[in-house]
């Protein structure tokens, strides 16, 4: 047992392939599962609604484990579990898409005004919106090819995951009709996902001592 | 002096004996293994049954006898009644929608007491029979309209407040009418805790204006299709304000106060600036977080169901019109 944690554990082709093809049924399995059970109308009073708590929650729950990937994979003794970030990450897009799609044409029922003038007039709608369109730009430029091409860039685009995180994370306390809730407890989790990171952080953001004045 | 509207009454502990006895017999009958199946197939109208306790019974009402056809009802197609039942707003057992069906079964409604006093003449109370039995009960189809831009027409069964009201012979210098929800901690998780209650002050209390009040619209409601109410749809007895937001029409109510003073709202002590005292339905004022325009009819059908439909000033009740013809109604929202 001993000797299995503290020696590096590699994953093999076929392991990182199965497993990967397991995450891929399992996450859109659940997503078009969820999408069978609103059209058929077995998701309660208001499946509209279930369909957005469902897309949006999740989307958060793939961002939060998505974050964890880069941190279990330094201090586990296996760090091939980084193969797996790419393709959380595109989840975290997928779900984050489907509850942008399931508000156009479910809540609001493809009413193009109405859309428009939620997006302009409603703070926590745009909050989602700027979160949304960090994933998009992470999700085209997610590809090794690109990755490679882009250099230093990449990793600068990408920290921008963190800004993502408080957006959406807003987003969802906004929504909310009062401010002690659900959200709080995904506040806390964020925190302890930031709080290792910190020093990064504000290097990355330029809010570090040594810049210059 | 009028009284200052206070919150109030607390009812004392109860027999809960029946309950308990009854939950140990379904204990029973579980450890023998025959709860299982039948649970399983009572819980298909939730999503992924798998997850539900199995431990819960629907919520079974007595019948009442009521009359129909009142002028006051609509034709439009009605919310059936799981829906009804199972998607509220009760924040005392919870902010989830789906937390009142699932945790308002501890509420004991009955003994309950409903008092009606303040600036009255004849102080009344009744009791959990009273409530059923005092008034002839007639059936009234009301849209409800939520703040949160979904609605449902539902069949309530109650008496026109107004009919209480004279009972109790408001004093000349009473303007408004204060109600107030149960406060039991015990039963009521979300009063237990901060977290679970929204961060709501408890009790929660609503008010009228008591024109409003007296208005033949305003009902208090014993039942829905047809039997008692479910302690998720307030039970025993709750407001209905078919031409105001649904947060106005309050649940389990154990106090009405008349006064001389707009009393304090719960929704309106948590967030002024988005609900007022009035409530009124109203498309042309929107909510500041989403536009109060249009609406979801919450029917039958699934995700398909083309609902979205456009929201009437007074949800349609353009017979109060007049009890707000000289008041700019974007400023009292
Ligand atoms: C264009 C972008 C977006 C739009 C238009 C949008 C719209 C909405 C709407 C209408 C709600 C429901 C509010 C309510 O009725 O309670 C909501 C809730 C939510 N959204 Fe978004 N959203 C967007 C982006 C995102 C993104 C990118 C995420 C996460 C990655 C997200 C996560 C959530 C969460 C967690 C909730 C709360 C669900 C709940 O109450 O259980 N949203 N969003």
């Amino acid at each position: 047992m001993r000797r299995l944690l503290s020696r590096p554990a590699r994953l093999t082709r076929a392991q990182i392939i199965t497993g990967k093809t397991l995450v891929h049924l399992i996450l859109s399995g659940l997503l078009a599962f969820q999408f069978f059970l609103g059209v058929t109308n077995q998701l309660g009073a208001d499946p509209v609604e279930a369909l957005i708590n469902f897309t949006g929650l999740n989307a958060i729950h793939l961002l939060f484990i998505t974050l964890l990937v880069s941190p279990a994979a330094r201090h586990l003794p296996c760090g091939d579990i980084m193969r797996y970030r790419r393709l959380l990450g595109l989840y975290v897009f997928a779900y984050a898409v489907s509850h942008l799609l399931v508000y156009i044409f479910f809540e609001l029922q493809r009413d193009w005004s109405l859309l428009a003038s939620e997006i302009i007039e409603r703070p926590y709608i745009i909050v989602g919106l700027c979160a949304l369109m960090i994933l998009t730009a992470l999700t085209v430029t997610s590809f090794e090819s690109l990755r490679k091409k882009m250099g230093r860039r990449w990793q600068s685009l990408h920290n921008l995951i963190y800004v993502c995180l408080v957006l959406v994370l807003l987003h969802f306390s906004w929504s909310q009709k009062t401010i002690i809730a659900e959200p709080l407890i995904y506040w806390a989790v964020a925190a302890i996902l930031l709080l290792p990171r910190k020093d990064k952080i504000k290097t990355w953001f330029g809010f570090s001592k040594r810049k210059r004045r | 002096m009028p009284k200052p509207f206070k919150p109030s009454v607390r009812l004392t502990d109860n027999d809960v004996t029946d309950e308990d006895v009854y939950k140990d017999r379904r204990r029973l009958l579980k450890s023998m293994g025959f709860v299982g199946a039948s649970a399983l197939l009572a819980n298909k109208a939730h999503g992924i049954g798998w997850f539900d306790d199995d431990e819960k019974e629907p919520f079974k009402g007595k019948p009442l006898e009521f009359s129909t056809n009142s002028e006051y009802s609509t034709e439009q197609a009605q919310t059936p009644y799981d829906k009804v039942t199972s998607y509220n707003n009760f924040y005392e057992f919870g902010t989830d929608k789906g937390d009142p069906a699932e945790y308002a079964d501890k509420l004991t409604y009955n003994p309950w007491q409903l008092k009606v006093d303040g600036l009255v003449e004849n102080p009344v109370t009744l009791n959990y029979d009273d409530l059923l039995n005092t008034y002839s009960l007639e059936e009234r189809i009301y849209r409800l309209r939520c703040v949160e831009a979904w609605s449902m027409v539902i069949p309530w069964t109650g008496f026109e407040l107004a009919k209480l009201l004279k009972q109790a012979k408001p004093l000349s210098g009473a303007k408004y009418v204060a109600f107030e929800t149960l406060y039991r901690p015990s039963e009521m998780r979300g009063q237990n805790s901060r977290f679970v209650g929204g961060g709501v002050e408890y009790p929660y209390v609503e008010g009228l204006r008591l024109d409003e009040a007296m208005h033949p619209l305003t009902l208090m409601s014993v039942g829905v299709y047809g039997n008692t109410l479910p302690p998720q749809n307030g039970a025993p007895i709750r407001l209905v304000v078919p031409w105001k937001y649904g947060f106005k029409s309050i649940k389990s109510v154990v106090r009405i106060a008349l006064t001389d003073k707009e009393p304090p709202t719960t929704w309106n002590r948590l967030a002024s600036n988005e609900y007022g005292f009035y409530a009124n339905v109203n498309p042309k004022v929107d909510h500041p977080r989403w536009s109060q325009a249009s609406e979801r009819r919450i029917a039958t059908g699934g995700l398909f169901a083309r609902n979205r439909i456009e929201t009437k000033m007074f949800n349609g009740y353009e017979e109060v019109a007049p009890l707000y013809k000289d008041m700019n109604l974007s400023r009292y929202y």
